[in-house]
């Protein structure tokens, strides 16, 4: 079927998530960014056989989630859905390492579902945050840190613009899609020879959209530099919630809280 | 200095497809008038206000606007003058906030800070719409995003504000409240459209351009007024007078 | 296909970070110096278009199932490299974020994998070459099958090598290669046929649009095949550097740098195979220091696993206790949260 997916109003539900006020949001997005891939290379950083230590690192998404005011439920969902290409590559562990590694209560546990499990975990977290990370912060406020943090000008200002008109576009393909479907009576209208018509038309479009906006920019004394003021500096409340959520990353990456936790309970 | 602000002479221009959407049309505008440009679909309105600020060159004839004549070199200056709010917001809206939009311009004039934060605000109280500052376009409703639009060019201070179908596709109610807005500007104002009523509510003098050409050109009043006129260019009577 | 920030290991993925954002300023830098200003708008609104085009689901012939463009290669022809590279990279990051699709950290290989090859490779070695003297719709039909082939075929290799070198998977070489590549061949023959036929089709109906764009993008005159081929050289020959550096020194170099800095010694320190023969090695060596686990020697009988005693069940069981406690706290505190902030409003 030539469908529009339901991606596009996931898209839409997660952006306005990011202008939500609470105080996830009002973090600076640089700090935000900094602490977000802080945490995703800690996570990924611990090695295969690892699950324990893992598990107390879900403290960081769970955080957010609850302070940012995001639908668990949202988050969940885009868990399941999302491409699936680390779970099948390593749905071969268990098949491929059958070695026991653990027993509990006499029954074994070969070194390949430990693996396993071990990818889906980093796959729970480093998703979840990055998600998280989306949801909490304005696409622009993200696209401001990322110039902050020295990527390119050019690619910032191609991020805007595809920002921007991504929901401008994603509208006019699906009045495209509709008009199509309508014609065909679902019945043609799916193979790759109507894709290729209606991604024809949407281009024509496109192109024309841009020398429209060209012809804007100029009208408003375009250059060739795109100028914009952003004046945030990281606040106190920001430096806090950076040094506390590191520190706790440290701590988390080099105690086995869990094992502590469960020593003393069998104590 | 002269008190003309365009004057229009003899131009003409076609599309690279050899469309002739101008073939002759002479016209002058003085300081603090408004005018409504009026003409069936395919008239040449888009195309005479793209040759407002120099986006299209005329292939014969000649633009002034204030004392420059229109060319290559002029052009720039020209753009500062002649503030366009095209008809569809979504491309005059290209910034990912209004802030960042409505201050695009300012910015580029080269102001200070304190100075793009002045006009911006001043610019989107005008038009009523200060409290959207921080949203992204895509979540404006169409009147939000026209009412915007309209910010961003009076931001630059123009002296002469050129408008193409600032209603087109509005709901009624915020058709209205366009329609009060543009009648509080003190502007020198064009409007190019084929709402008739929105031009007899707003503007003092209408053009009529059909094929091309200029068909008439007098005081709204009497110009919208004019059935057989209006008939001939495939225009209707303003609803508003069709009652009487 | 992907990268997934769950298979990668740090060295690998801030390695192809590296080497993307060098690109990334590479081209910028490009652009800078000679760029059109229409493209500014031209190449973000192209980005969007891309973007709504991949969602966009179309049924693939003879399969019944459905399947979307990647649309890499459109952009690399209808922008030449360096601004469809941007372009490319600024698709994939907002796919990334909104989609989480791959993730943040495996965005550098997914810039990598989908980016360099259309724009860098098949692009100027096979898209211009076959076009160059005429652009007939056959010729366009099959320079764009060939590039894009090409272009997923490598891209899809790299895919294969970075989750290798990462060592999280147990899949050997051989057997991931036969697995991704016939997939991604398949794939690439539906992505060059929309291609080729995108292009045709729009050059059919709106000539002057191809101009209008070809215009705009200038910079392809300028192109230079020597500079392009010295330095994809150099920038392989420096990312594999230092991939093999990280490699070969430690392991997985931020592992150990981590682990360097917390003193811990815990890390097997053999955790990456970075050639599948060190992989066999590997798995008769690995072993859990975490959990005294006590036969490591046992594990060079990994083929006959099934007399493997029950090895510590003191430690697993303490470890799945507190994993549950764990779990368990935590999902207290956000209800807490949650509830101290409803009292708050
Ligand atoms: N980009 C273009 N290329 C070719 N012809 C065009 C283009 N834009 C407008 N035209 C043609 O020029 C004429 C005037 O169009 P336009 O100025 O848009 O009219 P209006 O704004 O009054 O509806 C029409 O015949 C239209 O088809
Ligand atoms: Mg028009």
């Amino acid at each position: 079927m030539l469908t529009f997916d339901k991606e596009y109003f996931n898209i839409g539900y997660l952006d306005t998530l990011s202008y939500k006020d609470t105080f996830m949001h009002r973090i600076d997005p640089r700090i935000k960014l900094l602490t977000s891939l802080a945490f995703i290379l800690l996570v990924i950083s611990f090695p295969k056989y690892e699950i324990s230590k893992m598990i107390p690192f879900l403290v960081f998404p769970v955080v957010i989630l609850s302070i940012g005011d995001i639908p668990l439920i949202f988050i969940l969902k885009k868990l399941l859905i999302v491409s699936p290409f680390a779970l099948f590559v390593g749905i071969f562990n268990p098949i491929l390492d059958t070695a026991p590694m653990y027993s509990i209560y006499g029954v074994g546990i070969s070194g390949g579902w430990v693996s396993y499990f071990s990818i889906i975990m980093k796959f729970i977290l480093t998703i979840s945050t990055a998600l998280l990370l989306i949801a909490t912060t304005s696409f622009p406020g993200i696209c401001i840190a990322l110039e902050k943090l020295f990527v390119p000008k050019i690619l910032v200002v191609q991020l805007l613009f595809l920002y921007r008109y991504l929901f401008v576009l994603a509208e006019e393909t699906m009045r495209i899609v509709r008009a199509r479907n309508m014609r065909t009576f679902g019945r043609k209208g799916q193979g790759m020879r109507v894709f290729i018509q209606i991604a024809g038309t949407l281009f024509v479009r496109t192109v024309e959209r841009s020398e429209r906006i060209y012809h804007a920019m100029c009208s408003r004394g375009f250059d060739g530099r795109i100028r914009m003021m952003k004046n945030f500096k990281p606040g106190f409340i920001d430096i806090i919630f950076a040094v506390v959520t590191i520190t706790v990353f440290v701590i988390l990456r080099k105690y086995d809280i869990a094992k502590i936790l469960g020593d003393l309970i069998l104590q | 200095m002269s008190h003309h602000i365009i004057d229009f002479k003899d131009v003409h221009f076609a599309y690279p497809d050899r469309t002739e959407a101008l073939s002759g049309i002479s016209f002058r505008i003085t300081h603090g008038e408004s005018v409504g440009i009026v003409g069936a679909n395919g008239a040449g309105k888009s195309t005479l206000i793209s040759h407002m600020n120099g986006y299209l060159m005329p292939a014969k004839g000649r633009i002034i606007i204030g004392d420059a004549q229109l060319d290559k070199t002029t052009r720039s200056d020209i753009r500062k003058k002649v503030g366009v709010v095209f008809q569809n917001p979504d491309d005059q809206l290209f910034m990912p906030t209004v802030f960042d939009d409505v201050s695009f311009g300012p910015l580029n004039l080269g102001l200070s800070e304190e100075r793009v934060i002045e006009r911006v605000n001043e610019a989107l109280n005008t038009v009523g719409c200060y409290d959207l500052k921080d949203k992204p376009p895509h979540r404006l409703s169409l009147g939000q995003k026209r009412a915007v639009s309209i910010a961003t060019v009076i931001a630059m201070q123009p002296d002469i504000l050129v408008m193409d179908e600032p209603a087109a596709n509005l709901d009624p109610k915020s058709r209205r409240q366009l329609i009060n807005l543009l009648k509080e500007f003190k502007h020198s104002k064009i409007i190019a459209s084929h709402d008739l009523d929105l031009i007899l509510d707003v503007c003092e003098r209408c053009i009529v351009i059909g094929a091309g050409k200029v068909r008439a050109d007098g005081p709204a009043g009497e110009v919208l007024l004019n059935e057989k006129l209006m008939k001939e260019n495939n225009l209707e009577l303003p609803l508003s007078l069709q009652r009487r | 296909m992907h990268m997934a920030d769950a298979l990668l290991s740090p060295a690998v993925g801030t390695t192809f970070w590296a080497g993307s954002l060098g690109i990334i300023a590479y081209c910028s830098k490009r652009l800078k110096n000679d760029i059109n200003e229409k493209m500014v708008p031209l190449m973000g609104v192209l980005a969007a278009f891309i973007f709504a085009g991949q969602m966009i689901n179309f049924t693939i012939p003879g399969t019944g199932s459905s399947g979307h463009i990647g649309g890499g290669m459109i952009l690399a022809i209808l922008l030449g490299p360096s601004a469809a590279f941007i372009a490319i990279a600024s698709v994939l990051a907002i796919q990334s974020l909104f989609f989480a699709d791959g993730g943040i950290l495996a965005l550098g290989c997914n810039i990598w994998n989908m980016g360099v090859y259309p724009c860098f490779v098949a692009y100027p070695l096979i898209y211009r070459t076959i076009t160059r003297r005429d652009k007939t719709p056959g010729r366009i039909m099959i320079a764009s099958m060939l590039s894009v082939i090409v272009a997923l075929g490598l891209g899809s290799f790299s895919v294969v090598l970075q989750t290798l070198l990462s060592g999280r998977s147990e899949l050997p070489f051989a057997a991931f290669a036969a697995l991704m590549l016939p997939i991604h061949l398949a794939i690439a023959v539906g992505e060059g046929f929309i291609t080729g036929g995108f292009v045709n089709y729009v050059r059919s109906v709106r000539p002057e649009i191809f101009d209008i764009v070809e215009g705009t993008g200038k910079l392809r005159e300028s192109f230079s095949m020597k500079k392009v081929l010295i330095s994809i050289s150099l920038l392989v020959i420096i990312t594999g550097g230092i991939l093999s550096w990280f490699a070969s020194t430690h392991p997985d170099g931020l592992e150990w740098s981590i682990e360097k800095i917390y003193g811990t010694a815990e890390l097997p320190g053999h955790e990456n195979g970075i050639v599948p023969k060190l992989k066999d090695i590997q798995e008769k060596t690995t072993i859990l220091p975490d959990y005294d686990f006590a036969g490591k020697e046992n594990r060079e009988t990994a083929g006959t696993e099934k007399s493997w005693p029950a090895v510590n069940a003191g430690a697993s069981v303490s470890g799945l206790l507190g994993s549950v406690m764990v779990i368990g706290l935590i999902s207290i505190f956000g209800f807490v949260i949650r509830i101290f902030k409803r009292i708050r409003n």
